[in-house]
């Protein structure tokens, strides 16, 4: 079944349409690429997804997002639970100017007052293990967050997020800070990841998309113009918009 | 004749440098001629003794004490309502007019004359609330002078944590008052104790404000609760410089002196307080 599905999803900055009824269906377990140029509502999409668009004013949607059977949009909605839910990944690698542990315990400190410290303990190891770091942060948990290379900042970031068991990871252009390599190494962590997971990244990059996806969805000027396996989008696009920007035509 | 550009930067510069001595030049002045004046006077029994033969002899003890029973009074109620009251425009208030002419407002109370607060303080807690002149209705006085001072580097403060802090711990699922409890706040405790400090040395050194509300004119004793009144530096120092005669005149700049370097110190913990928290902040 589908993780996250929106149905005739439209969106709005004042008067601007950002969203033109979008109908996708995000599946667990998998990792899904939305693609597309700049200002395409790519990043919009994901964050409607956890209801981080309510920070910006002036937003108004229409539509349904399901997340796992229920709507998100609507005013009962709890937010609390739904971002504990699902989880977002910056562009930029924003650790908060804690250390290291408390970074990955802040989620737990805000969720569940008086945790003991040997869970917490276990719980920021295990969090660390998950996104490789264990065996070189070990010994520096309580240096702050700050002194990290951007590369371990955006998987401790991960790291901090996977601390809230999230079951959907919202990812917006999360290597875009990163080198080539640091941008592979965080790949192959995403591939890890997909396991237990379901991924949704946004992404400039094609080539990137089309490594680590399962599904992508294409989308420019606000619409959602084709959606499906990486492999056919990629291989045998559909739609004429698809195929010339996949191609390099233009974006 | 073509202008020689090397000449007129000199010019320009040696105008600039003229404007800054002049300003500093009369501050290292004063200073020094309250050090030199002043410094004679300095001894253990001046800082702890009462005032005697009608301030002509004796200490300062009380003028101490009772400042710093003011300033602590000021701060004890103007700290929490100003953090709050900051933390209510930079958090929670939509940019509107509203909100716009409440900071305006704000703005401006801090350039309000301090007597202008010494004669509000009469009519509110002396006279109306019935307080008298006491060292409740003048912490109060000073308190309400000291607010905008407060509320405005507090909600400077906070609005220099960026957003993105706010944004990931949202994304993380705390609420709101939890993202400012957990993230914001820790982060602008800095910017907050440097406004407070400097604050308090305003309120340390204002006259005005205590005139009418707490300051006695000769107490030569401590005060025994908060509904008497108490005497206070720079009012003892109006006091003993322009009302009584033959007050010898190390006396004086002692306690100019003594005034001086409380405010100073005061300062000091600040620019400390602040340039060591802010070699930790990396963003």
């Amino acid at each position: 079944m589908a993780k996250i599905v929106t149905q005739d999803l439209n969106l709005w900055y004042g008067n601007f349409q950002a969203l033109k009824s979008v109908n996708s269906s995000f599946e667990a377990q998998r990792i899904t690429a939305i693609i597309g140029p700049s200002g395409c509502g790519k990043s919009t999409l994901l964050r409607v997804l956890n209801r981080m668009n309510d920070l910006t004013e002036g937003v108004r949607t229409e539509g349904k997002v399901l997340v796992d059977g229920s709507d998100i949009l609507g005013a009962e909605a709890d937010l609390v639970s739904l971002r504990k839910k699902v989880g977002m990944v910056f562009q930029r690698p924003n650790p908060f100017p804690l250390s290291i542990y408390e970074n990955i315990a802040f989620g737990q400190r805000i969720h569940s007052g008086g945790i003991k410290k040997e869970d917490l303990d276990a719980l920021v190891e295990r969090c660390l293990k998950s996104i490789l770091l264990w065996d070189e942060l070990k010994d520096k948990l309580n240096k702050s967050a700050m002194s990290l290379s951007l590369e371990q900042k955006q998987r401790l970031c991960i790291a901090r997020l996977i601390a809230v068991k999230p079951d959907v990871l919202l990812m917006d252009e999360p290597c875009s800070t990163l080198d080539p390599q640091a941008t592979a190494r965080i790949e192959e962590l995403m591939h890890e990841l997909k396991r237990d997971y379901t991924i949704i990244i946004v992404t400039h990059n094609m080539q990137q998309a089309a490594r680590i996806s399962d599904d992508t969805g294409f989308m420019l000027l606000g619409e959602l113009v084709e959606f499906g396996k990486t492999k056919d989008i990629f291989m045998a696009p559909k739609d004429k918009r698809t195929e010339d920007y996949i191609t390099g035509i233009y974006g | 004749m073509k202008r020689n550009p090397h000449l007129t930067q000199k010019i320009a510069f040696f105008l600039l440098l003229l404007a800054t001595l002049l300003i500093v030049v009369p501050v290292g002045l004063i200073v020094v001629i309250i050090i030199q004046k002043g410094l004679p006077a300095m001894n253990w029994q001046f800082l702890t003794d009462i005032p005697r033969q009608g301030m002509r002899a004796g200490g300062i003890f009380p003028a101490i004490v009772g400042t710093a029973y003011l300033v602590g009074g000021a701060i004890i109620f103007a700290l929490p309502i100003g953090l709050l009251a900051a933390i209510y425009l930079s958090e929670y208030s939509k940019e509107n007019i509203l909100s716009r002419i409440i900071k305006l407002a704000i703005i401006n109370l801090s350039g309000v004359p301090s007597v202008v607060y010494g004669l509000f303080g009469l009519a509110l807690f002396v006279v109306f609330f019935k307080f008298g002149a006491s060292i409740l209705s003048g912490a109060l006085t000073l308190g309400i002078m000291i607010l905008p001072i407060i509320i405005t580097s507090s909600r400077e403060a906070l609005e220099s944590v960026p957003d993105s802090f706010r944004e990931v711990s949202l994304s993380l699922g705390a609420s709101k008052w939890q993202t400012i409890r957990h993230i914001v706040l820790p982060n602008a405790i800095p910017g907050i104790l440097t406004g407070t400090i400097l604050g308090l040395g305003r309120a340390a050194g204002e006259t005005a404000p205590i005139l009418f509300t707490v300051a006695a004119f000769y107490l030569p004793q401590l005060p025994g609760s908060i509904f008497d009144q108490a005497m206070a530096l720079p009012y003892h120092l109006y006091v003993i410089s322009t009302q009584v005669p033959n007050v010898d005149e190390k006396i004086r700049y002692g306690t100019a002196l003594v005034l001086v370097l409380l405010v100073l110190f005061m300062n000091l913990m600040a620019i400390i307080i602040r340039s060591k928290l802010r070699k930790n902040k990396k963003w």
